[in-house]
């Protein structure tokens, strides 16, 4: 399985994200956003969290807009894969690759610890190393992840079962206890919680890492 | 020639920091303020040319970039003078 992780000025988890790539099995190659295409056979895009370009503007707003982006969208228009963490989330939805926004936490005040989590359904690549319903912890690192959507839209992502992640104890604000949620075909995920973050031993929790190993073996088995 | 874009949340999507400010307004003795809904100011120094075109060139600004009209909407100012 081949993963490109993506680097813009002011990521700071592309490489946790690389790592815990490699380590569940992926080839990885690291992309600069004025890159203009990906390298040849990439199965799956990372979109790294961070403070790209500075969270000037809107977080991931000018990311977004980058070169690479261009790329990224038509990856996943021919049904490539692409995780979006933290930042990389803010990213997804500023591309509209994933619908609805993220904005400042509910109590205004930038959050850094581990949160209690659902996976909310273990029917995409990115979840299909966790039960439905399995109860999992993982870090959460942000100002701004109060996740947002129109009812329309929400109404969607609750019906298809696109939400893949819930907080338990929601500590952003974020509508319906949104932690993480998926595109129509199921093969973009983005979402607030750090898996590279809870991926070895050394870390403290290791949550995250059948995360990267369901997809890697998922995408192995299976590619696109 | 001189262009100015306000983008504010758009009504109904809860404004945490307006609020913040509004709580604080209270706090300081100023009665009555019902609602603060707080947002940006981008001002834009363009070449000189025709305003009709410049707005034109504004909207399309806004709309790929400067505002993310999933929450906020936009409001374009040109100064023609």
């Amino acid at each position: 399985m081949k993963a490109a992780v993506v680097v813009f000025p002011g990521s700071n988890c592309d490489r946790d994200l690389a790592t815990a790539l490699r380590v569940a099995g992926a080839e990885v190659a690291m992309v600069w956003h004025k890159d203009t295409a990906l390298p040849a056979g990439t199965d799956l895009v990372g979109l790294p969290g961070g403070f790209s370009f500075g969270d000037y503007l809107r977080c991931g707003a000018i990311a977004a807009r980058a070169p690479i982006c261009a790329a990224v969208a038509e990856h996943a228009a021919r049904g490539g894969y692409v995780l979006g963490i933290c930042n990389g989330f803010q990213v997804l939805t500023e591309t509209g690759l994933l619908p609805g926004a993220l904005m400042r936490n509910r109590a205004l005040k930038y959050i850094c610890r581990t949160v209690p989590l659902t996976v909310a359904t273990a029917d995409s690549a990115f979840t299909a190393g966790y039960a439905s319903g399995a109860r999992i912890a993982l870090p959460i690192a942000h100002h701004d992840g109060s996740y947002a959507a129109d009812p329309d839209t929400l109404a969607r992502l609750t019906g298809e079962g696109r939400v893949a992640f819930a907080y338990d104890d929601n500590p952003n604000g974020s509508v319906a206890d949104i932690a993480g949620i998926l595109s129509d075909n199921r093969r973009v995920l983005g979402m607030m919680p750090h898996p590279e973050r809870a991926a070895d031993p050394a870390h403290g929790n290791t949550d995250g890492a059948r995360l990267f190993a369901g997809l890697v073996e998922t995408l192995a088995a299976a590619p696109a | 020639m001189k262009a100015r874009v306000e983008v504010m949340l758009k009504d109904g999507v809860l404004d945490p920091q307006g609020e913040a400010v509004r709580h604080a307004l209270g706090a300081m003795g100023f009665a009555g303020v019902d609602g603060v809904r707080q947002g940006k100011l981008i001002e834009l120094d363009l070449a000189d040319g025709d305003p009709a075109a410049a707005e034109a060139q504004i909207r399309e600004m806004c709309e790929k970039l400067l505002a993310n009209t999933v929450i906020e909407s936009y409001r374009i100012l040109v100064d023609a003078g």
